[in-house]
């Protein structure tokens, strides 16, 4: 878990292109949108892109976005419990 | 052309080159377009991190207003008074050749959003919290008499009492961005000729 977290605070550093943040800025439990990392809608629509091409994982049901892109920690979990083998 | 309303400032970005009201402000060497335009953005000395995220459109007349603006006293205006009216002859060409790229595989939420020219006018309000009317046109060149024209009209009508106006071009190998700040007040009059021959000093 700790290998995929660290992956993916540069994987959402560079998609989001957020050229001030480095990945020890990002706290495994940070909120990332509102007040934590400011993330905004356009950058959930590309977490959802980065989730779908780096790990083929799909969300589908838009209404669990909230819970899953919390954090980097909950972004982790929702890949952890839905990827496919071997994938 | 009516002459009671006043181009306050004026700025340009083109050739590797920034002018406020005529003078020199920034050069950058040797670089691409979006490395120019980063040039740009580190010689301000902003910190505004949406930056690195827009267009290259975007950031061109994002940082057109960034210098243009760096003397004016919005606190004089409701931010529902202050407009902006942009124009250019290839709209958002650039970024739509990039989408267009991009859906051969996932399609680019972050690049979608800026397939539409008046994007940069969002851009611009969001950073200097202006609510006033905006509009943005495609003309196959600049249109001086049009801009002219249909600002006077905006600040007769009381719609607005300034306005950010201009041309702010972006293709896949050049880039201008001439950009006026309309007011009451100001030395040189928001003339035809005024505005193209602002227009045709910026270099490039």
């Amino acid at each position: 878990m700790d290998k995929l977290i660290a992956d993916l605070k540069e994987q959402i550093i560079e998609q989001l292109n957020l050229q001030d943040v480095k990945p020890e800025d990002i706290g495994d439990d940070q909120s990332l949108f509102g007040d934590g990392l400011g993330l905004d809608s356009i950058d959930a629509l590309e977490l959802i892109v980065l989730l779908q091409q780096k790990y083929k994982v799909k969300l589908s049901n838009a209404e669990d976005g909230p819970k899953i892109f919390r954090s980097v920690r909950t972004i982790a979990e929702f890949i952890e419990s839905n990827k496919i083998p071997n994938a | 052309m009516n002459d009671q309303y006043y181009i306050s400032a004026h700025c340009s970005i083109s050739n590797n080159i920034v002018s406020y009201n005529n003078e020199a402000v920034f050069e950058g060497t040797g670089h691409d377009i979006p490395g120019f335009l980063l040039s740009v953005y580190q010689h301000l000395g902003v910190k505004y991190p949406k930056f690195y995220k827009m267009d290259n459109l975007a950031k061109l007349g994002w940082l057109a207003a960034e210098v243009l603006l760096k003397d004016f006293d919005k606190t004089k205006y409701q931010p529902t008074d202050i407009g902006v009216v942009l124009s250019n002859a290839g709209s958002s060409l650039d970024a739509d050749k990039r989408y267009y790229d991009s859906v051969q595989d996932i399609a680019s939420p972050a690049l979608f959003v800026y397939t539409l020219p008046n994007i940069v006018i969002g851009e611009i309000c969001i950073r200097h919290h202006f609510k006033g009317e905006n509009a943005f046109y495609i003309f196959e060149r600049f249109n001086a008499e049009f801009i002219s024209s249909y600002v006077s009209v905006l600040l007769e009508t009381g719609q607005l009492q300034a306005c950010i106006c201009g041309w702010v071009e972006m293709t896949a190998t050049g880039y201008k961005a001439v950009l006026f700040l309309v007011e009451k007040e100001g030395a040189t009059p928001f003339t035809t000729e005024n505005i193209n021959k602002i227009y045709s000093t910026a270099n490039g």
